[in-house]
């Protein structure tokens, strides 16, 4: 048995490595054909994301803080803001902490930003994006709704706290005291829904929203108000997040402040809301979609890999 | 008692839970990219040996359970208790049916057992891997078998009936997997 700790090999085996290689070229060739511009944003910066669930990896730079950016997202939007141009970005990401058969502290996201398209658009070009890399990939689309309906005969958007609750305490064992809304729906996704989905690649579009996120909020066709987010699930793994893009600087400023307090409830450390982000919002951000897709998670689909280490180069129990 | 964050679960690690011992069996991170982290532990209650499943949040801790392995050797079963002893310490422990379980039909006098103690008293006996035991009743093999042949029950000293090939006699030794119960070859006799 090999130490993690002493050993000088890759985690991964070379026909990964080259795999990786091989799946960047892909990548670059689909965007570069549709004319989206390769663009490169710090991974060391003084503001991050406000987001309650996502952990800060901090960073010293001779005395001022600096947090390693778990996503390129703001960065891209103040680039989209100055410059008017479908961009996209392949790079490391952060979260602290963060490891398991599909996580690790260090990963590699593919994000991309696309003028004029609202969620739905951009959910197609994922899909034309993963079947172009994974030739094959069965396709399938259901809204959030239609996905608790289906399984569980609960609205996800109108269900009560009470109601979520018995139908997450009659699958999952758990001390459910403090649990809210989201995290119930979030526990009946990763316990029930996501185990239980078919193979191939399936959309979950109009998300509840409380879990908006920077998406836009709108009235689904049944008058009820959802995110118009979308996440993308590779053989039942969480692969890429989407969402028809917030770009108003007041309701930008108003989420801020939500999850600020959101973070003050739970006793997590602030984050400030990045006034560079609100700026390049009052400026004026054109209407877009942009979406973050996991690519150490494409590569483990697309190689049939059970384990995020057998992608990467050194996972973090050897980096 | 030592605390445990659920972060720190190990495969091996005992911990305190409505009350009763148990093992950590697997410990897996399940977190949406935008949502609260929650922990899938797998547990199995060292009182009742069943395997269960529990969501933990990143934040929850437990207490340590006092349990530890212990090598000792089996003394002898007054019909009530099984007695055994720290070969080191010469201390005696007592262990009832409900701790022995199936590990009663191949206690040997004197073969070292793995004794699970909790707060100082057996709480699950372990047979060794492998016995030897003789085979004190079967039917008497046909002439002509070999070991590719068909198997029959056999009776061993301790109570334990295994399947053995069928040139086994009666006081002939046996190599036993006490995991699986099956028969592994024949021994020499002591």
């Amino acid at each position: 048995m090999v130490d993690p700790q002493e050993t000088y090999l890759p985690s991964a085996r070379p026909e990964m490595i080259e795999a990786r290689a091989q799946l960047y070229r892909a990548i670059r060739t689909f965007f570069s054909e549709r004319d989206v511009l390769e663009v490169e944003v710090p991974l060391l910066g003084s503001h991050f994301v406000t987001d309650p669930y996502i952990p800060a990896v901090v960073a010293d730079n001779a005395g001022s803080e600096r947090f390693l950016q778990s996503s390129p997202e703001y960065a891209m939007k103040r680039l989209l803001a100055a410059m008017p141009r479908c961009i996209y970005s392949l790079g490391k990401a952060f979260r602290a902490g963060e490891r398991s058969a599909r996580h690790n502290p260090e990963f590699t996201l593919l994000e991309w930003y696309r003028l004029g398209f609202d969620d739905r658009q951009l959910m197609a070009e994922v899909r034309e994006l993963v079947v172009a890399l994974c030739p094959g990939t069965a396709v399938q689309s259901l809204s959030y709704r239609q996905w608790f309906e289906q399984s569980l005969g609960v609205d996800p958007h109108t269900a009560t706290l009470d109601e979520l609750r018995a139908t997450g305490l009659a699958h999952i064992e758990i001390d459910g005291t403090g649990l809210d809304r989201n995290d119930w729906l979030d526990l009946l996704v990763t316990h029930t829904l996501e185990p239980a989905m078919v193979p191939g690649l399936t959309f979950i579009y109009d998300y509840p929203a409380s879990q908006a996120a920077l998406a836009r909020v709108l009235p689904d066709e049944s008058g009820v108000a959802v995110a118009r987010r979308f996440e993308a699930f590779f053989n039942g793994m969480e692969l890429a997040n989407g969402y028809w893009e917030l770009t108003d600087p007041a309701e930008q400023r108003e989420r801020f402040a939500a999850d600020r307090a959101r973070r003050r409830q739970l006793g997590l450390p602030d984050r400030a809301g990045d006034n560079r982000l609100l700026a390049a919002l009052e400026h004026g951000l054109a209407p877009c979609a942009g979406v973050a897709l996991g690519v150490d998670r494409l590569l483990m689909q697309r190689e049939g890999c059970t384990h995020i280490r057998q992608v990467l180069a050194f996972d973090d129990s050897r980096a | 008692m030592a605390t445990y964050s659920i972060s720190d679960f190990r495969t091996g690690l005992k911990v305190m839970l409505d009350g009763d011992p148990c093992n950590i069996v697997e410990n897996e991170l399940v977190k949406p990219g935008k949502g609260q982290a929650f922990n899938r532990v797998k547990l199995r209650n060292l009182t009742s040996g069943r395997v269960w499943e529990r969501t933990f949040r990143a934040n929850e801790t437990l207490d340590s359970a006092d349990v530890v392995d212990r090598d000792m050797e089996y003394l002898y079963s007054d019909g009530e208790f099984w007695h055994f002893m720290d070969p080191d310490s010469f201390e005696q422990f007592a262990a009832d049916a409900k701790a022995v379980g199936d590990a009663a039909k191949w206690l040997r006098e004197q073969d070292k057992c793995i004794i699970t103690l909790f707060n100082n008293a057996p709480l699950v006996v372990t047979p060794p891997n492998h016995v030897e035991l003789e085979v004190v009743q079967t039917d008497p093999g046909l002439k002509g078998d070999t070991a590719q042949g068909g198997t029959k029950p056999a009776t061993l000293s301790t109570g334990a009936v295994v399947k053995v090939p069928l040139f086994m006699n009666q006081g002939d030794v046996v190599r036993v997997d006490t995991r699986t119960g099956e028969y592994l070859g024949r021994a020499s006799k002591d």
